[in-house]
């Protein structure tokens, strides 16, 4: 079977066939649960993990579940962490090195297995095109980074449309979504969730070689004209409902006109500087190294973890940190983000998920920032 | 990337804070070749890694040296190897002194403090290549004449034909009968061909700007002044994020950058 625009559906009291599919197949499945109050990607073990019945309510500093009238499973805007967790691992050995009795050092490479086989359930369009970016930063370059290959290339995706915003998106704006685009971002699989009178169902599309013949080994019918156009016009509804909206006309020439506008200091003088706005970001891709000895003295490793724009020790030289003030880091993280991300990788580093606004403690929210610093 | 052995064959000291290690591929086997002004990324057993330029010469890349300032951990580590000792080392990485495309043209050699070692292997090649080169001016800067890098060396550079070296320190000492002050005062006594000249240029960044504006006011254009950044760095493949200057990655695209193609950042402060 090859990819079409066929679409299929799958009720909903046969999504565990699904997973299934997926395990006997090999695949771990990871996808949205809700733990600590919250909704997170973690491993699923069935489709009685899924957050059922629960929204999100996302504002600047702010993160509420909430109850759902229904029992929608995918209705929620974006889980706390992304997909870069296991494409881009928080913390990574990349080597050990050993010293010989004679002295002499022997190093051999700290992430050598085989990554686990991972299906990603439930990423949404701007999530895609947060892969889509961290493939042109690891992959696209001079040089490629065989971490994240390996664990890309063992990834199978199934999307998800979106049928419900949060209160921090904006990923119309920055034209990746809600609907995801098999074009821009390839998937295997494309499902938008359907609850209405005639039942909870879902769409599914295969969106490749790989997600069709997954497709066919599920109990689905053939989807019917209306079923279709149900979806269509959800996820219509959902690009009508944007929390937020970034106007990007010329955003990365004005950003830079504007290095020294007194907003940055205004903002600063807000800012924690506590990173969890690169933490959170499906695009941040900063990392800093740690060394470790052992107590013998004979073995080391070297461990590779996220880092952030925003710690002092960033950009610390034998004269101190080239970036010095809290309004400098700032100022690095969204002229990286919004402007010189677009010179570097050939688009914009944001996909309008709107997590950094939400998980700010203070609420500091990028659309608002660029506002300002577009008002003279 | 994976780090490889590389044996400490020489190590000696250049001033009080400075040394030398002279390094060879261990277990014996080709050494990769390099360009004047890349780097490497040299691994202190169990301390981690620092960013290193490369200071001797191209011609012979089995002995690779290294010109290092103690400053942090892993370098005061480095400080302590002994010949004999084995390193990790990675690279030779970045984009160096564009040497060959400056055949033909008057060389203008501009250093403060250890901005020497990286300039070192290019004008290594420059003597080498002594008659594709029109005059060359070494200019130095060091905050007092201890400080001095390779003396020995400068003295036989200002013996080379066509070749002129003037230095100046910030403090001089009871010896000293030189120049005294920060190196763009070096620019103002000399006569430079704008059209055919080509300057390269290490030190504090803030060393180069005022230099650079120096030699720009001599009508040199930008394209003819190149410079070569420091930033912090972890990875050296553009990956890791530290060495960024606005959309420039340090590491790969430089250190070695025209000044047209940096100019606006260098002059933005804390980017």
């Amino acid at each position: 079977m090859t990819p079409s625009s066929v679409q299929s559906i799958l009720e909903r009291s046969r999504l565990q066939d699904l997973f299934d599919v997926l395990h006997r197949r090999g695949y771990a499945v990871i996808g949205p649960t809700v733990r600590d109050r919250a909704i997170v990607c973690e491993e699923l073990r069935s489709a009685a993990e899924l957050p059922e019945g629960w929204g999100d309510l996302q504002e600047g500093g702010s993160y509420r579940l909430q109850r759902r009238p229904d029992k929608a499973l995918f209705g929620f805007a974006v889980p706390t962490n992304s997909w870069k967790e296991w494409l881009h691992p928080k913390r990574l050995k990349l080597l050990d090195a050993h010293r010989n009795p004679d002295g002499s050092l022997r190093f051999t490479p700290g992430d050598e297995d085989d990554p686990p086989k991972l299906a990603f359930l439930g990423a949404r369009s701007c999530e895609l095109h947060a892969i889509a970016i961290q493939d042109r930063v690891f992959l696209g370059g001079a040089f490629t980074d065989p971490h994240y290959a390996k664990r890309r290339a063992a990834v199978l995706i199934i999307a998800t449309n979106c049928g419900t915003s949060g209160g921090t998106c904006f990923c119309v704006s920055m034209n990746t979504g809600p609907k995801v685009n098999r074009e821009r971002t390839p998937f295997d699989i494309a499902l938008t969730e359907l609850l209405d009178e005639s039942g909870h169902r879902f769409l599914l599309e295969a969106g490749s070689e790989a997600g069709a013949v997954i497709l066919g080994e599920l109990p689905v019918r053939a989807a019917t004209e209306s079923e279709v156009t149900a979806a269509e016009t959800l996820v219509a509804n959902t690009a009508n409902r944007m929390g937020r909206s970034l106007d990007t006309h010329r955003l990365p020439e004005t950003l830079l006109a504007n290095l020294e506008h007194p907003r940055w200091k205004e903002v600063a003088d807000r800012c924690l500087n506590c990173a969890n706005c690169t933490m959170v970001c499906p695009t941040c891709f900063c990392t800093t190294v740690e060394d470790v000895t052992h107590l013998t003295g004979d073995h080391a490793e070297r461990w590779r973890r996220w880092d952030s724009c925003f710690n002092l020790d960033f950009t610390r030289m034998h004269g101190g940190p080239a970036r010095q003030s809290g309004q400098s880091r700032y100022r690095q993280w969204l002229t990286h983000k919004l402007a010189t991300w677009h010179e570097q990788f050939g688009s914009s580093g944001c996909v309008g998920c709107g997590r950094c606004i939400s998980w700010c403690p203070v609420g500091i929210d990028l659309t608002e920032e660029v506002r300002a610093l577009r008002s003279p | 990337m994976m780090p490889s052995p590389w044996r400490v064959a020489e190590r000696w000291d250049e001033t009080a804070d400075t040394f030398t290690v002279a390094l060879e591929p261990e277990p014996r086997r080709e050494a990769p070749g390099f360009a004047p002004g890349q780097f490497n990324m040299l691994y202190a057993f169990g301390a981690g890694e620092s960013a290193i330029s490369i200071s001797g010469d191209p011609a012979l890349p089995g002995r690779m040296l290294h010109t290092v300032r103690k400053v942090g951990t892993v370098t005061s580590a480095l400080a302590l190897l002994r010949p004999g000792d084995t390193l990790g080392l990675r690279g030779p990485f970045g984009t160096g002194w564009p040497i060959e495309s400056l055949r033909g043209r008057d060389l203008l050699f501009i250093a403060g403090g250890i901005g020497l070692a990286p300039l070192r292997p290019a004008i290594y090649h420059a003597l080498r290549h002594r008659t594709a080169y029109g005059a060359i001016r070494i200019l130095l800067g060091a905050r007092t004449p201890a400080d001095l890098l390779y003396p020995e060396e400068l003295a036989n550079w200002r013996k080379s034909p066509g070749v002129a070296c003037a230095v100046t320190v910030d403090r001089g000492d009871s010896d000293w009968q030189g120049h005294v002050g920060v190196v763009t005062k070096l620019i103002s006594s000399i006569n430079l061909d704008p059209r055919n000249s080509a300057a390269l240029i290490c030190g504090p960044e803030v060393m180069m700007r005022y230099t650079a504006a120096a030699l720009r006011e001599k009508g040199l254009p930008q394209e003819s002044i190149h410079v070569s950044l420091e930033r912090n760095m972890k990875c050296a493949v553009a990956h890791c994020g530290h060495c960024q200057i606005g959309p420039h990655f340090i590491c790969q695209e430089g250190p070695v950058y025209p000044l047209n193609r940096i100019a606006f950042w260098l002059a933005q402060r804390e980017v």
